[in-house]
């Protein structure tokens, strides 16, 4: 009998130990995350000010700002969404609509593979099949990869968000005699279109913190510049040269970069979060 | 009635043409990556991978020191963040309160909105010195009779690549197990409870049940640590030497081709520089497939939908 009491209170005693310990990780990860954002606010807020947001970069000891690479940011982020937004609805649209079969399974295997692929992979297929022919960095060249990493993000949510509509809603329709494209582009796309867009700006704040991609396809510049052919700044590429610059200038610099960035893509995604807190 | 039909063959046919599209982009990559890389595939051959010297001025290239920087790195990372992101899944899904586990979960996840550059900029200035000042010497002191730890302790080494994309790959494994543990029956946990199991004890069933997932999940963890560039490239050192001290600086393939890929001279220095971009691009794909395969089984048995973006 007392054998089994002490076996039984060492039990007790693992379990006790074993779930502290899964909240003990479960803290230390919400920790870290709270001390980088920390440090981001403190390290950031001491260069951040209204010029330094809108000025082009200047030599050390000269202040300067990253006006160009919040210009070319959107530039960048603009042209992405205009390529890569309409393919990967499209995408989904098929996967959840049009697809069948043998096909589908394949298409659902290469978006989930086009995820895997390290952007950095992205960034050397782009610079083959456009920074080679045509002879010279580009914003557009930078546009393409990110549109290339925006893909697969925007059609797995499209399609998980047009699954979510209701079938009757489909057969409704088709019921009234309306064909299968008006279906889908009049009754299903309308009533998943919030979700859809939700996944759509996910994915631009997503796309917003690349940096591997466009260090050989836009490049990166010191001026301002909205010529698509031309290379063209970036706020991740400038914080990433900038912080391993000796000066320490440029590391204030590159924390102010990094704070105005971070608010961006943690504001989109808190929004986000608030707005859908049913859905997701 | 039949121009609609005819409507409906081009829309049906509008969106196979984008996800044909998708398929050949990814095909292109393959294709595109080996033709660039045709020069330095010649002139290597398999010795490319065996190769221990890379001396852009001398115009030889292995890329040994990177596939070692790369493991190496991955599995430093993978030691840390598997324990840790179990833990996490666990909590909260089996123990958290659902008031509580949702907003810790969504501050999980938000480890995995903060870009690479910025993981970097943060490990090259707060972490490399910690790492160099508090946590390396003591480490040091203790084992640095073995070579894994042999000093001095700069701060930017294998340790600290290895520690960063621990930090990294923790909200993607965590988030994928938590969808592996959500998807195991009730059923198990209640039979586990009624044999008068502990809270661990249950917790262990449900572990054993979700193992392939989990497995899963580390690998698809070890698929975003293989190719994770711009963190890693900041902190690793970037010396294509094998060292085996883990404080020593370090290179991986990723950081090679950010680092050096504007800088490439001649033809044989980009083409092999493009060949390591090759040998990522497949090895990310079979690991990433393999994943894939082993977390579907698991969570589409119960209609669960993979966070595993």
């Amino acid at each position: 009998m007392m054998a089994v009491a002490r076996v039984d209170q060492m039990r007790k005693s693992i379990s006790a130990v074993m779930t502290t310990g899964t909240a003990v990780c479960t803290f230390a990860a919400v920790g870290i995350l709270l001390v980088i954002l920390s440090h981001i606010a403190l390290k950031g807020v001491g260069s951040l000010n209204f010029r330094f947001l809108v000025d082009a970069p200047k030599p050390v000891g000269e202040g300067g700002g990253i006006g160009n690479a919040v210009l070319g940011s959107v530039v960048l982020l603009g042209l992405s969404s205009a390529i890569g937004l309409p393919l990967g609805i499209a995408v989904g649209i098929y996967l959840s609509e049009v697809g069948h079969g043998r096909l589908a399974g394949g298409v659902r295997f290469i978006v989930d593979t086009l995820t895997g692929i390290p952007s950095i992979v992205t960034g050397v297929f782009v610079y083959a099949i456009v920074v080679l022919p045509t002879k010279h960095f580009s914003a557009f060249a930078g546009g393409v990869a990110l549109a290339l990493i925006m893909v697969p993000i925007v059609s797995r949510t499209t399609e998980e968000m047009l699954k979510l509509v209701p079938h009757s809603l489909r057969e409704g329709a088709l019921a009234l005699g309306a064909p299968q494209w008006r279906v889908v582009l009049g009754v299903v796309v309308p009533a998943a279109a919030s979700g859809i867009a939700t996944g759509a700006i996910l994915a631009v704040a997503r796309v917003s913190g690349e940096t591997a991609p466009l260090l050989f396809t836009a490049f990166g510049s010191r001026f301002f510049s909205t010529d698509l052919n031309q290379p063209i700044a970036s706020l991740t590429v400038q914080i990433y040269n900038y912080a391993i610059s000796p000066y320490d200038e440029w590391h204030a610099q590159a924390w102010a970069a990094t704070l105005v960035l971070m608010t961006l893509i943690l504001g989109i995604n808190i929004v986000v979060r608030i707005l859908t807190r049913r859905r997701f | 009635m039949a121009q609609a039909w005819r409507k409906d063959i081009g829309f049906r046919a509008g969106t196979g043409v984008f996800a044909l599209l998708l398929i050949g982009i990814v095909g292109a990559i393959g294709v595109e990556l080996t033709l660039q890389s045709m020069k330095s595939i010649n002139q290597f051959g398999l010795d490319f991978w065996r190769t221990e010297i890379w001396d852009p001025v001398a115009g030889e290239f292995g890329a040994l020191p990177f596939i070692y920087g790369t493991v190496m790195s991955s599995l430093i990372a993978l030691c840390i963040s598997v324990p840790l992101s179990l833990g996490i899944a666990v909590f909260l899904v089996e123990q958290a309160p659902r008031l509580v586990a949702r907003p810790i979960g969504f501050l999980v996840e938000l480890l995995a909105a903060i870009p690479s550059v910025v993981y970097g900029l943060w490990g090259i200035f707060i972490l490399a010195p910690v790492i160099r000042q508090y946590l390396g010497p003591p480490f040091e002191r203790l084992f640095g009779w073995t070579p894994f730890f042999r000093g001095p302790v700069t701060g930017i080494g294998l340790i600290t690549g290895g520690l960063i994309l621990a930090i990294m790959v923790t909200p993607i494994i965590s988030a994928v197990v938590r969808d592996v543990l959500a998807a195991v029956p009730g059923s198990q946990r209640e039979a586990a409870l009624a044999l008068g199991a502990t809270k661990w004890e249950m917790i262990r069933v449900v572990l054993v049940n979700g193992a392939p997932g989990i497995a899963g999940a580390v690998i698809l963890g070890l698929g975003r640590a293989l190719g994770e560039t711009m963190a890693v490239t900041m902190v690793i050192g970037n010396r294509p030497e094998i060292s085996l001290s883990f404080f020593d600086p370090s290179y991986t393939i990723a950081s090679a081709i950010a680092n050096e890929f504007t800088e490439a001279t001649s033809d044989l220095y980009l083409s092999s520089l493009v060949e390591l971009g090759l040998i990522l691009f497949f090895v990310t794909f079979v690991v990433n497939g393999i994943a894939r395969f082993l977390v579907w089984n698991v969570t589409r048995k119960t209609g669960g939908v993979g966070r595993a973006a």
